[in-house]
This record gives structure tokens, C-alpha cells and sequence, in this order.
């Protein structure tokens, strides 16, 4: 019986078992995954973003650059102080407004405005910015981000809440600064 | 006495572990290897056994949530009895872990440890190393502070650039939009679960291949490594002037393992804890974030790359070195062991070296990052201003309001970003500091928008006053002969042309 395949009972029951094992593995590994991918998975289509006041536009004085802050729209409850956030907002004239990111768009450190040069600098590896937020000098290779902005009933709102990256999502972007 | 043997003797009958424990102990190993070389693997496992009991008594106090982090490492270091020495044992623990494991790797390198059939040993130490780099880095994480916050930030920044998927992986990586609560908890799962679970994993694996495949001989220059013949050898050496691990080389071991313990803890002692420094907030943006001791070199590179390199080096870089260090012992699995004849091996870990140590040392003053405060902390060495005309000293007060100390140094002190200007008219003229000021270049950003025509004048004045006493400004030639014979008689023939 050279040709013949044996199939024992505890073997075809072990076969089964290996079946089934694995069967419920794939059905567990669905929510799983699930779970694991719902920091991406809820942001999509935007949904991390929403318009966040900065105060009114009297607080920003006309031909100046002021540091704002403002609670980030998305929050869980054990995010304490991280969850405020900082942006630059520079009031053109009359309406006209820039809101910049505080993240240098080489590596993220924190860029500090200094009125005196008119420029953005970066204490992390000596990113440079304009006062209009175009790449000055250093490491990086774009402009500061720039948040969506608009003015409503004397208040000024931006568009916020995911951590501004050079890598950056599309929200950010689609927005090319003037002067890069 | 009889009493403990009973006993021990009713555990080993139900465990039956002292035969093999008592095998591996005294498992043959070859009289020269016995040596103070070899005592870095034994040391590295050590430290990770300080981490392991310094890190659960950390785990009793630490809270990992990113509004309490901050205030339970200050309860830990203020409040709790001897908090802050625990503290301090498991940062300097964390220090010396990598400097033991990167010295055994280069030990093991020069000896020829990796060569057949310790491959697959070194190719599990490549992944102990990542797993304690990435343990380093995590840890960096829990200390959650400022650096803690703005590292997080650049571990963002670079992952963002990942293409196409870079968003979502930030994502990923901070367990949603911001650095907030989620991340910490997810790098305290890191930190604490994954990988020491799978460290714990590799080293078992790691050090039972060391048992059963025997330590590495001493290498001989001149014997080489053969698939075919070299486990005979191995045998026949041990067999031949082999002794018992037990005691002939574990004395070694356990004096240097200990005295490695001994300076952890004088550094602890002596040194302190690491931070934690400033608050977690990011509101608080008058911060420079610098990583810890061994991530300074990357700080270094990162800044030192020209822009174009960085995203491509900063994504390879890593996969093409991890990749070579997984494949070096397939590439050279056989021949030469010693160093003594491996000139390509010794200058290779030298020049590793090297350049480890002087990114490190550069990132320690990091001459590339401005020197925020200088323009309102370095005053213009009174020197400067002795014996200059009004219009030289309106100069000064421009140079420093607009910031220029910030990037650049005037009597030793200011920003390394640019040329010290100590001497700066020597090498410019007049016409050339007008157009550096107002164009910038070479880096540095304009100042055209910023600057009014006479702060740029006066600038100008201040700056040319800028050279030693012994040697004269730089000047313009053909400015002089414009000036003393006057344009005309220049106009109408080329001044650069024949006679």
C-alpha cells in the first residue's frame, strides 16, 4: 500500500484542533488590531482638528508677533499641562493675521520670536525664521506651520490639534507660506 | 548540615536542576579564556539585573500619567526616604549598561568572537544592543520633563518623514495627535513590558548558546576559523587545557561585575539623580532640549548633516547599519580571528570610536544652536568701545539689540552659530559688510527688512572698527583708485583690459 495516506483519528483531531486554535486567533486578532490602530484610525478625514480660540484680536496689537496658547481640542483625561499648547500669532494689519506653530520644522524644538531682529530662532540646531515664517537659515527645509485662522464676533480662531511635523498631515500641508 | 542537605535533596528530586546547573557551571573552558577581557558580557547582564530591581522599586512610586509623571519623580527625589538614590542608581545604571554592552561588542568584534558557529550569538547581541539603546531612550521618555517632552517631539519630527505613511506613524508612535497622556503610557508599556520582556528573552537565549557552544579561545594570529574542522579544534583545546568555568573563571567575572556595581553606585552616590528638569508643559517654550549623554551624538549629526542628507540618512542610516552588523558574521564567518592581523577590523572600531567621541564632545557646547540670551546677556567688551566715534558706538548698540551676539561671539563670549567677529574687518571691506548685513549668505539670514539705513550705517561703522591694532582693515583697491583719480578717467576704458 505504498500510495496510501493513513489519517488517524488523534491525528485528524489534532489537525482540527491546530484549525480551530487558529480560526479563533484570527478572530481575535481583528479587534486587536483595531484597538492598536485607533490612534490612526480616528484621525481620519480630519477628525482630530477643530477650531480653537485664541482670544480676542485686541489682544494682539497690529505690526506685532505674540505668543498664545490655547487647550488642544482633542484631550483624555491623564494628558494634564501637555495638552496646552503654544503658537505664535503675528497681527499683519487690520484683519490680515499669520498663526505660526511653535515647532521649528527641522526637529520640533520650540522657535522664540525675537522682535529686536525680526526673526524666529531655534535653540535646538539654529533653525532661522522670518518674521513671515519662511526658512531664514539652519537645518530646516520648509516654513513654520501655519495653523487655518479666521476671525469671528472680535475672536480669533484657529484651526488645530495634531502635533505640527515636517513630515506633516495633508490638513497642514495643502498651505504654502507666502513668502517659501 | 544533614538538615539543609535533606531539604535540598527534597527540591532537587521534584525540580531535578542541580545536574544541569551543575554542568553549565563547570562546563570546560579554555584556560587562556579565563582572562580580564572577557568579563564585559558577564558585567552587562549584572547591570541588568541593578535595572531590574531598581526599576520595580521605581514602578512602586512612579505614576505613568502625563499629568502626575512629573510630581511623583519630584515626591521621588524629595519626599520618599532614599528615593532620589534609587533614582540616581537606575539613571547611572542605565549609562553604564550602554557604555558595558557597547565595549562587549567591541570586544567580542575584535576577538573574532562572532566567527562560526557564534553567529547566530552575535546576531542576537545586535538586537540586545537596539533593546538597550531603545531601553535608554524610553527611560529618557519616563523622566518625563522637558527633554522628555521636546525628544518626544524629535522622535515626531523624524518619523514624520517616513514617506507616505510618516503621518500615520506619528500617530502610531503617540497614540493619537499630540504628545499627551496616551504617549507616555505607551512608551511606559515600552519601557517597562515589551522590551525588557523580550530582553530578558534574548539574554536567556544568548547565554545558553555561550554554555553550549563554548566561550571563545583565545585567538591565536595565524589560526584560522574553518567550518569544516574548526569544532574539532574547539573540543580538542578544551579537552586538552580545558578547566571548569567554576572557579577557574568565574572569580573574574564576579570581581569585575562587582566592582562595576560599586561605581554605579559611587556615581549615584556622588552624582545624583538625572533631572527630572523643567515641567512638562509646552506653553513653557524657554527650553533647550538636549538628549541624554547617549543620544548626543545624533544630536550632533543631526545638525551637522546638510539638509538635503538629512531625511535619507536619518531613514537608511539606521537599516544599512543594523543591516551589516546582522550580516557581518555570514560575510566573515571563517579565517582570521585576531585582531593582530585584522587591521581593516581595528581601525574600523577606532574610527567608530573617534567619531563617537568627538560628535558627543561637539554636542556638549553644540557651536550650532544661537545663543538665545547672548543679546541681552554678553555686553560688548569695553575695549571695543574705547576711543570710537558716536556713529561706531550707535553701531555697538545695533549689533547687540538686533541680536547678532546670539550667532556670533565678539571677546570669546556669544553664539558659535557664526564667525567670531573679533577681527571681522580684516577680512571684509566696507562694501562687503554692507552687503553681508543687508543680503546675508552663507547662512545667515538678511537683515535688509530689518534693519532702518542708518542702524545699517552705523552697524557698518562699528563693525569696521573690528580688527587688531597692529594690522590694517581690509580695503578696496580699485575703490582708492576711483576715488583719488576720480571716475572719469576711468570711464570709456576697461579697467581689467590691455593697455
Amino acid at each position: 500500500m505504498p500510495n496510501e495516506i493513513i489519517v488517524t483519528r488523534r491525528g485528524l483531531l489534532t489537525k482540527l484542533a491546530v484549525l480551530f486554535n487558529g480560526l479563533i486567533a484570527v478572530a481575535l486578532a481583528v479587534p486587536i488590531v483595531q484597538f492598536l490602530l485607533s490612534a490612526i484610525t480616528r484621525g481620519r478625514g480630519n477628525a482630530y482638528l477643530s477650531w480653537v480660540p485664541l482670544g480676542a484680536v485686541s489682544d494682539f496689537p497690529e505690526g506685532e508677533t505674540r505668543l498664545a496658547t490655547f487647550r488642544n481640542p482633542y484631550v483624555t483625561p491623564t494628558d494634564g499641562k501637555t495638552a496646552d499648547t503654544a503658537c505664535w500669532v503675528r497681527h499683519i494689519g487690520s484683519d490680515q493675521f499669520q498663526v505660526f506653530a511653535i515647532n521649528c520644522m527641522h526637529l520640533g524644538c520650540p522657535v522664540r520670536w525675537f522682535p529686536q531682529s525680526g526673526l524666529f530662532m531655534c535653540p535646538c540646531h539654529g533653525g532661522v525664521y522670518y518674521r513671515d515664517g519662511a526658512r531664514a537659515s539652519g537645518p530646516p527645509e520648509r516654513a513654520l506651520v501655519e495653523y487655518p485662522w479666521k476671525v469671528e464676533k472680535g475672536q480669533i480662531i484657529i484651526q488645530a490639534g495634531e502635533l505640527p511635523t515636517p513630515g506633516g498631515s495633508a490638513a497642514f500641508n495643502r498651505r504654502t507660506p507666502p513668502c517659501a | 548540615m544533614r538538615l539543609i542537605a535533606k531539604i535540598g535533596q527534597w527540591f532537587d528530586h521534584r525540580l531535578r536542576l542541580a545536574a544541569p546547573i551543575r554542568e553549565a557551571a563547570e562546563h570546560p573552558i579554555p584556560r587562556k579564556s579565563s582572562s580580564w577581557f572577557y568579563v564585559f558580557g558577564s558585567a552587562a547582564f549584572t547591570v541588568f539585573l541593578l535595572q531590574v530591581v531598581t526599576g520595580i522599586l521605581l514602578a512602586l512610586i512612579y505614576v505613568p500619567s502625563a499629568a502626575e509623571a512629573w510630581n511623583s519623580l519630584q515626591a521621588l527625589n524629595h519626599d520618599v526616604t532614599l528615593g532620589w538614590f534609587i533614582r540616581a542608581l537606575h539613571g547611572w545604571g542605565s549609562n553604564f549598561m550602554v557604555a558595558i554592552v557597547l565595549i562587549h561588542m567591541a570586544q567580542v568584534f575584535l576577538f573574532g568572537a562572532y566567527k562560526f558557529p557564534r553567529e547566530l550569538t552575535w546576531v542576537l547581541g545586535v538586537f540586545l544592543l537596539l533593546m538597550t539603546l531603545g531601553m535608554a531612550f524610553t527611560g529618557q521618555v519616563l523622566r518625563f520633563d522637558q527633554d522628555a517632552y521636546w525628544g518626544l517631539g524629535i522622535g515626531a519630527s523624524i518619523a514624520s518623514r517616513i514617506p507616505f505613511a510618516g503621518p500615520a506613524v506619528v500617530k502610531f508612535m503617540l497614540g493619537g495627535p499630540i504628545i499627551a497622556g496616551a504617549t507616555l503610557s505607551r512608551f511606559f508599556t515600552l519601557h517597562v513590558f515589551l522590551i525588557p520582556g523580550s530582553l530578558i528573552a534574548f539574554v536567556s537565549l544568548h547565554i545558553l548558546m555561550v554554555l553550549t557552544l563554548g566561550i571563545n579561545e583565545w585567538p591565536m594570529p595565524g589560526r584560522l576559523v574553518k567550518r569544516t574542522t574548526y569544532e574539532r579544534e574547539y573540543h580538542e583545546l578544551t579537552k586538552r587545557e580545558g578547566e571548569p568555568f567554576v572557579p577557574y573563571g568565574v572569580w573574574k567575572d564576579m570581581f569585575f561585575a562587582g566592582l562595576i556595581l560599586l561605581a554605579v553606585a559611587a556615581c549615584a552616590l556622588y552624582f545624583g539623580p538625572f533631572g527630572p528638569t523643567g515641567r512638562p508643559d509646552p506653553t513653557i517654550i524657554q527650553t533647550v532640549p538636549k538628549p541624554d549623554y547617549f543620544f548626543l551624538w545624533l544630536y550632533a549629526v543631526l545638525s551637522l548633516l546638510p539638509p538635503s542628507l538629512e531625511t535619507p540618512a536619518v531613514l537608511i542610516g539606521p537599516v544599512v547599519v543594523i543591516l551589516g552588523l546582522l550580516l557581518l558574521p555570514f560575510l566573515s564567518g571563517e579565517g582570521e580571528k585576531s585582531w593582530r592581523r585584522r587591521p581593516v577590523g581595528v581601525l574600523t572600531v577606532l574610527l567608530i570610536a573617534v567619531a563617537f567621541g568627538t560628535f558627543t564632545r561637539m554636542a556638549e557646547f553644540a557651536p550650532w544652536s544661537p545663543h538665545m540670551n547672548a543679546w541681552s546677556g554678553d555686553p560688548v567688551p569695553e575695549r571695543m568701545i574705547l576711543h570710537t566715534t558716536a556713529l561706531e558706538r550707535q553701531g555697538a548698540l545695533v549689533f547687540q539689540v538686533k541680536q547678532c551676539r546670539n550667532c556670533h561671539a565678539l571677546g570669546g563670549t556669544g553664539g558659535d552659530r557664526g564667525p567670531a567677529l573679533d577681527s571681522v574687518a580684516v577680512r571684509l571691506t566696507h562694501d562687503q559688510l554692507v552687503r553681508q548685513v543687508i543680503q546675508g549668505g552663507g547662512n545667515m539670514p538678511t537683515y535688509g527688512k530689518n534693519l532702518s539705513p542708518p542702524e545699517t550705517t552705523a552697524l557698518v561703522a562699528f563693525l569696521q572698527t573690528l580688527h587688531p591694532s597692529g594690522q590694517a582693515p581690509a580695503r578696496d583697491a580699485s575703490r582708492e583708485v576711483v576715488l583719488e583719480e576720480g571716475p572719469e578717467k576711468l570711464t570709456g576704458k576697461d579697467p581689467n583690459g590691455p593697455q
